[in-house]
């Protein structure tokens, strides 16, 4: 039970940061009890990441003192806020994945006898702390690479842990987790709170976020704008402390008709699917697919899109049947797809915002083979505009953008290309709640000006939110279809993790 | 207990690959009416054995570089200025063993300005030891006066002879001293710290960096062990010709790296293992040994080198796509 009593766990006072002209964190007082799980809320460039850089030692602060338990702490490196018992657990799992299991829990701290390992004293040190986040399943000698995601968390946990971390700051934890595996990680932070464990917990599933915290925090433009228990606080109040004003229309509806079915999959198997699909998609139509990670949604996409080769069945796209297909063609025949890897397919990282929000429609930018530049730079700042992207102009370059603003440029691209038919995958994961509503309200623009939209998504309210038609999958195959009155959200629920139908 | 015998099956599996490549090689040649006679001999074999010496100590310290994710092209130009710097002392006068000393000392030192570029000028290694190949051969042929250096023959020079003298010594003492380090080398990257620290820093960086790993540290001292194995190799490539030779070894990073690469070695860095690099080594010997003597030219062989490598690459690619 976390105890009011005690010195908090962290208490960070008028923290500032300023870069250039940008006032990241301004005069920032937070505090962080003893076992407690609070909650660290604000939309994107909010100033949370700012704040737990200066937490970690890896940014120092221009003002400001910082406490952890009661004494002073002022980190020159993260090595230091290691040594002071914080640990930083990012969405981007920061494992060696040639290395087994122990050796990365031990990593930085191997027990040794001059130089040499004690192997046997380590393994046995890593199941105790296995067991005691109650995965004993975990063999200390497999290879991380080899693990799911759920797995390695929780090798990430268990490292933080034997480094007697008392503070663990959890950045998106869920983001990449299966529900099983989420569960699995709320257990484990209950477990951690008995051991008088603090964690800051960052995500931007507040449903999520009610269940699991004690108390909350709201930053937004780098000042702490409020914050209190969890438990008797509703949604709303807190996303308008997060948003500043008046939030009222989440999944703004925009009328829009459904027209001719433009894409119709027959019994279309792709090779990395696990089943054969047949489904339409149509004019004017937002069509959700729910399911869990790894239920072959993405493999689906990928196929239509041309980026896996057809194994069986054919696409028919505007009544011409195709079975070979490339990425180009299909942008050629009007296909847009944001890839739910953005890092890794949706963006060339290394490039600039001009660079990457005109990568699939080039051509209006050529003049006998050059490009021009300005004309190019001017189009993207547009869309900077448009959606609300916070960078430094058009010639930054996209790597240096936060994750959600990454993700926006991704689907920069695909508007700015014009594409008739959007095959989105996962296109509001990590966007704050604010550009969430804003990526709706585009959606439904695109419906109503009669383009096609497939919608991927593990966010159940989303869908029930916007689409016409939900379809779902399971474990590879396409289980159900129902218009989206057809729905709720126990039955999408139901199907989407159990994969029966059930009646309403 | 059931988690280390996995692991331990895990390593076997991985040099089981080459080993069976190794197998293969050395059964084609054996195959072969013409040469199945002289081939299969125990004098061919420690032929074999001695002409491996240089490229097995190269690939001792490329086999760390490389798991630790990086590279040094200028191996072979550093085996050529020890080589020669060896040389140069013996035939100034100093007695052998300060040759051997110098030689491996100099291969050391490149190692280091290599470590300490890659490090502080945050360059890709790639980049470093491309530059430092011209400088280290431009140095021997500087050094050298762009001839071969005379030397007096010493007991340096028994180093690499096929037969030794102490005949209860069955091989060149090139090979045992190859053995020992090699053995070494292998202790060193399972059971020390340093040795896990290589493989973390090759596997991902910035982890290692975020655990508290001295990466630039460990980093600088992977390049100069590698120095100092191609000083080594320097001084015996010297003992093999009695010459110091500054045109010596040309190209034969490349060798150094295949056989890195055969044995298992990514050149992302994270994987790789002594034995593995032997073996790769062992099987490249072999190829030359055996092409030799069908009396194939030269170019033959490195035609089927270039192919065994890309084939090698590819079954590993192919066994980790399964395993994922």
């Amino acid at each position: 039970m976390p105890d009011p009593t005690a010195p908090p766990a962290l208490r960070m006072e008028e923290v500032g940061k300023t870069y250039g002209a940008t006032r990241a964190l301004d005069s920032v007082t937070f505090e962080l009890r003893r076992g407690e799980v609070h909650a660290l809320l604000g939309e994107n460039g909010a100033g949370k990441s700012t704040m737990m850089k200066i937490l970690s030692g890896a940014v120092a602060p221009d003002s400001g003192r910082m406490f952890i338990e009661g004494r002073p702490y002022a980190p020159t490196g993260p090595l230091d806020g290691l040594r002071s018992g914080i640990s930083m657990i990012y969405q981007e799992l920061n494992l060696a994945p040639h290395l087994t299991v122990e050796e990365n829990i031990m990593l930085g701290r191997e027990a040794h006898a001059a130089g040499w390992l004690d192997r046997r004293g380590m393994k046995a040190r890593v199941r105790e702390v296995l067991d005691l986040v109650h995965h004993p399943e975990i063999s200390p000698d497999v290879a991380v690479k080899k693990l799911g995601v759920g797995a390695k968390q929780v090798v990430e946990i268990a490292r933080a842990l034997l480094n007697r971390s008392r503070i663990l700051v959890m950045d998106e934890p869920t983001s990449s987790l299966s529900q099983e595996d989420s569960l699995r990680l709320f257990e484990i932070i209950r477990r951690l709170k008995e051991q008088d464990v603090s964690v800051i917990y960052i995500s931007h599933f507040l449903e999520e976020v009610q269940k699991v915290a004690d108390r909350y925090t709201v930053l937004r433009d780098g000042r702490n704008v409020g914050s209190g228990d969890m438990e008797g606080t509703s949604l709303e109040a807190v996303i308008q402390l997060m948003v500043g004003q008046k939030f009222t229309e989440m999944f703004p509806r925009v009328p829009h008709e459904r027209g001719e079915v433009v894409v119709a999959l027959k019994e279309m198997k792709g090779s990395r699917m696990a089943s054969a699909v047949s489904l339409s998609l149509a004019w004017g139509e937002v069509l959700g697919i729910a399911g869990l990670i790894g239920s072959g949604r993405t493999e689906m996409l990928r196929t239509m899109f041309g980026l896996d080769a057809l194994a069986g069945g054919c696409l028919v796209v505007s009544g011409v049947e195709t079975t070979k297909a490339a990425p180009w063609v299909r942008i050629g025949q009007g296909f847009g797809l944001l890839s739910e890897d953005r890092q890794g397919e949706g963006l060339a990282l290394a490039l600039s915002l001009a660079d990457n929000i005109t990568l699939s429609c080039f051509r209006p930018y050529l003049r006998h083979g050059l490009l021009r530049v300005g004309k190019q730079e001017r189009a993207a700042g547009d869309w900077i505009g448009k959606l609300n992207i916070k960078t430094l102009g058009p010639r930054q370059k996209v790597l240096s953008l936060s994750g959600g603003n990454q993700q926006k440029v991704a689907l920069a691209r695909l508007l700015h290309q014009q594409a008739d038919v959007l095959l989105l995958d996962e296109p509001t994961r990590g966007i704050d709640v604010v550009s969430k509503a804003q990526i709706y309200g585009w959606i439904g623009e695109l419906a109503s000006r009669a383009k096609a939209v497939l919608f991927v998504s593990s966010y159940l309210p989303e869908l029930l939110g916007i689409c016409d038609r939900i379809a779902v999958f399971h474990r590879g195959s396409l289980v159900d279809v129902r218009e989206a009155p057809g729905w709720t959200a126990q039955s999408l629920m139901a199907a989407v993790t159990v994969g029966r139908a059930s009646g309403g | 207990m059931r988690g280390r015998s996995k692991g331990n099956l895990q390593k076997a599996l991985n040099v089981l690959g080459p080993f069976i490549g190794l197998l293969f090689v050395i059964a084609i040649f054996a195959l072969i009416p013409e040469v199945q006679g002289r081939f299969l001999r125990g004098g061919n074999f420690k032929s074999v054995a001695t002409q491996s010496v240089i490229v097995a100590l190269g690939a001792l310290g490329m086999t760390l570089i490389i798991i630790s994710g990086g590279i040094d092209l200028s191996a072979a130009s550093n085996i050529a200025l020890a080589s020669v710097l060896a040389a140069y002392a013996i035939n100034a006068g100093a007695p052998p063993a300060v040759g051997l000393v110098l030689g491996v000392a100099v291969g050391g030192l490149v190692g280091l300005v290599n470590g300490t570029l890659v490090t502080r000028l945050r360059l890709v290694p790639f980049i470093v030891t491309l530059g430092m190949m011209g400088i280290a051969r431009g140095l021997a042929k500087w050094i050298a006066g762009n001839q071969k250096i005379d030397a007096p023959m010493t007991w340096v020079n028994e180093l690499m002879a096929k037969s030794p003298r102490p005949s209860w010594l069955l091989l060149a003492p090139g090979v045992s001293i190859v053995i020992v380090f090699a053995v070494v080398m292998a202790v060193v990257l399972r059971y020390t710290v340093f040795g896990r620290h290589v493989f973390a820093i090759g596997s991902n960086e910035s982890t290692a960096r975020l655990c508290g790993i001295r990466t630039n540290r460990t980093k600088v001292l992977v390049y100069t062990v590698g120095g100092l194995f191609c000083g080594l190799a320097g001084v015996m490539e010297f003992s093999r010709l009695t010459v110091g030779d500054p045109t010596v070894a040309v190209g034969l990073e490349l060798d150094i790296i295949a056989a890195v690469v055969i044995g298992g070695g990514s050149l992302s860095g994270g994987e790789g293992s002594i034995l593995g690099s032997m073996i790769g080594v062992l099987i490249m010997s072999f190829l030359r040994n055996g092409c030799t003597m069908m009396g194939w030219p030269n170019y033959i062989q490195e035609i089927i080198i270039g192919v065994i490598i890309v084939v090698a690459v590819t079954l590993d690619r192919l066994r980790h796509r399964r395993e994922s």
